[in-house]
């Protein structure tokens, strides 16, 4: 396997009482060695739950209902993610040590009774069989690493006590501490400003230079996917509708939903009198029969045929994959989840 | 464009803000021995004209929501005035007490920024957007009914959601709901306080476009707090950047985006994303974080930040000055600096 990781057909539903949720419905991913990869999507898009869903924390009621998860460790063998027990050792060696993530909320994400260095210690003290002195050490160096200043005292102070800006840091070191080969990083610089944001954004590719990483942005901000990333997934209601390199998606971007996007963002510079909308708002994805997704919004819809089917996400041109029956009359296999 | 704006340079002020001050006491020990100041706004100066949307921008921290805050008076200014043009006669809005300050509250309002904290969860639409009138004594009964239909219908809202409760609501129409709750009194001044933050993409755009159809059909005058400069752009006739609870910059927006007078200005602007992968921007990344503004540096506040500071930026107050015609800057150094702007 050249890639990384190898996502191929996730499926993660949330058994309410009210009826089945398909958060993230049926999703191919593959991630590459040193690649930046972006996913994009408004809220409700089923992003967060996909990146949750590779490191197996979904919570009941959700459950991954099928998929594999083909990821290349750092010792060069192959697991499935998806195929160890809840909770199982394997499980946990893979978590922070090959792959790390990046939450939004760094006040939430850290506990607030124990120190930033205590809970970047544990971690390292999961992963290593370094000695207390080492491991403290070695946190201190990652923390003057991420460019906190001070470290050595930062290492004793409580999550309250950084700023914003230091707090998403703390959050970083925390995630490299072990030398993940694939960071995922979810709406990581969402609550900063964007001055701390361009800080942020400049260490992470930094980083990623020179520990040989690879990165999953996971975001709404088209800008920020604009300037980081070199391969985007669009998702909307728990599927990928187009995935292209950024450049081909900012060009010549090929879905309804992509093409309103991008044109839906405020541009400096190009002032316009009024922005473009999309109309409506992102359906519910519950009990969803199958059909395009984006049909209730879509002014391009083809009637009997987008309401009835559910289009493939076919190759249009080399590299660049949409989910639209404009480009390829190809429709979803069925399988045991659709009509549930 | 331009048409526009010059109609805005003769539109008469309906605000003036002057030498608007906050400062927050930190209080010590049992008996709350004050310790200190938090300068959150400090002696601010600005207007804002009938119709013309006037942006605040600055990092978090920097007081832009407690200026708005001060402005409709939802907290106390330390001193200073805030002057409205009520029914063509100024009124400060500072001196005000009692039922005189909330009989001018209906020429004012305010837009919050989460659309799920900011409405009663127990109060159907109709209470909500009817509150304001009955408040004010303008309405009541059927006639007020009316009226909060006709506003609700103004801002996208249909008769059927009347009776329901906010959460039944998305975050766009929920943030349409606080759109016709401030409207429905017929103000002057909206203060809205970061109102597209928590919104997505495609529903910021509903309600940005919103905010603009009813700016041009009622003539009403937006204070727009925000950080995304993006979205500032878009909006705004004129923009003021705040640092450390002062504005250092004020200006017309295109002017501030395209010839900023002001280092922080330059810098703000270039850390900015860009929507557009082939144009690889010059990024300046600022040095360390926002001064702590109870105890804030000496001189320019900036300049511990500042690429281009001097001796005198460490020793001295820069002054609020005119550099060009409606174009003011609070820097020493604003007439010799070449700063790249953003478009």
């Amino acid at each position: 396997m050249t890639n990384r990781l190898e996502i191929k057909n996730l499926k993660s539903f949330f058994f309410l009482d009210e009826g089945v949720v398909k958060a993230v419905n049926g999703v191919d991913i593959t991630v590459g060695d040193q690649e930046t990869i972006g996913v994009i999507g408004e809220s409700g898009c089923g992003k967060s739950v996909m990146a949750q869903s590779i490191l197996r924390l979904v919570q009941p009621p959700g459950e991954i209902v099928k998929g594999t998860a083909v990821l290349k460790r750092k010792d060069g063998t192959e697991v499935d993610i998806f195929s160890f027990e809840p909770n199982s050792a394997d499980l946990r060696s893979i978590r922070g040590n090959d792959i790390a993530m990046v939450f939004q909320e760094p006040m939430t994400a850290f506990s607030p009774v124990y120190t930033i260095g205590h809970q970047i210690s544990e971690m390292v003290a999961l992963h290593t069989s370094l000695s207390r002195n080492e491991i403290r050490e070695h946190v201190i160096r990652l923390l003057n690493r991420v460019g906190i200043s001070n470290p050595a005292q930062r290492f004793d102070e409580y999550p309250h006590q950084l700023s914003g800006g230091m707090r998403q840091r703390a959050m970083i070191a925390l995630a490299l501490s072990c030398n993940p080969k694939i960071v995922l990083a979810d709406e990581p610089t969402t609550a900063l400003d964007v001055t701390i944001q361009a800080q942020i954004l400049d260490l992470m590719k930094e980083l990623q230079r020179e520990e040989d990483m690879s990165i999953v942005y996971i975001t709404h901000n088209m800008a920020v996917i604009a300037e980081t990333v070199d391969r985007v997934y669009v998702m909307y209601l728990g599927q990928v509708v187009e995935s292209t390199t950024t450049e081909e998606l900012f060009a010549n971007p090929l879905h309804p939903y992509t093409q309103r996007l991008v044109r839906s963002i405020p541009r400096p510079g190009q002032r316009v009198d009024k922005l473009e909308v999309i109309s409506g708002t992102v359906p519910i994805p519950m009990d969803l029969s199958p059909q395009c997704g984006f049909f209730s919004r879509c002014p391009e819809a083809i009637a009997g045929q987008c309401n009835k089917m559910m289009p493939a996400l076919t190759e249009k041109e080399e590299g660049h994959f949409v989910r639209c029956f404009l480009y390829s009359q190809e429709t979803e296999q069925d399988d045991e989840w659709t009509n549930i | 464009m331009s048409g526009q704006i010059s109609n805005l340079t003769e539109g008469k002020k309906i605000l003036d803000v002057q030498g608007l001050t906050k400062h927050f006491e930190i209080t010590k020990g049992i008996v709350k021995r004050v310790a200190g100041h938090v300068r959150a706004v400090d002696d601010v100066n600005l207007y804002v004209k009938a119709g013309e949307t006037l942006s605040i921008v600055g990092e978090s921290g920097c007081g832009k929501t407690t200026l708005g805050r001060c402005i409709v008076r939802a907290i106390e200014p330390t001193r200073g005035q805030v002057n409205l043009l009520v029914d063509d006669k100024w009124v400060d809005l500072t001196s005000l007490k009692g039922k005189e300050l909330r009989a001018a509250r209906r020429h004012f309002h305010m837009i919050f920024q989460d659309p799920y904290s900011s409405l009663d969860p127990r109060m159907t639409v109709l209470d909500i957007v009817k509150e304001p009138l009955v408040y004010n004594k303008l309405a009541q009964g059927n006639e007020a009914r009316d009226i909060v239909l006709e506003t609700l219908k103004v801002v996208g809202l249909e008769e059927n959601h009347l009776r329901r409760y906010p959460h039944a609501f998305s975050g766009g129409q929920r943030q349409r709901i606080g759109i016709a709750r401030s409207l429905v009194c017929n103000p002057q001044l909206i203060v809205c306080d970061e109102s597209v933050s928590a919104l997505d993409v495609s529903i910021q755009a509903q309600i940005l476009n919103l905010l603009k159809d009813l700016q041009r059909d009622l003539n009403l005058s937006y204070i727009f707090i925000a950080h995304d400069l993006a979205v500032v752009e878009h909006i705004s006739d004129r923009l003021a950047v705040m640092y450390v609870g002062k504005i250092v910059e004020l200006a017309n927006s295109d002017e501030i985006f395209s010839h900023p007078r002001h280092p922080y200005t330059e810098a703000l602007l270039s850390a900015v994303p860009q929507p557009d992968p082939t144009r690889k921007s010059e990024r300046i990344i600022l040095p360390g974080e926002v001064a702590n503004p109870a105890n804030p540096p000496s001189g320019c506040y900036f300049h511990p930040r500042c690429l281009y500071a001097t001796e005198e930026c460490r020793k001295e107050t820069p002054q609020w000055r005119e550099v060009a015609p409606e174009h003011y800057v609070a820097c020493h150094h604003a007439d010799q600096l070449q700063l790249k702007g953003m478009i």
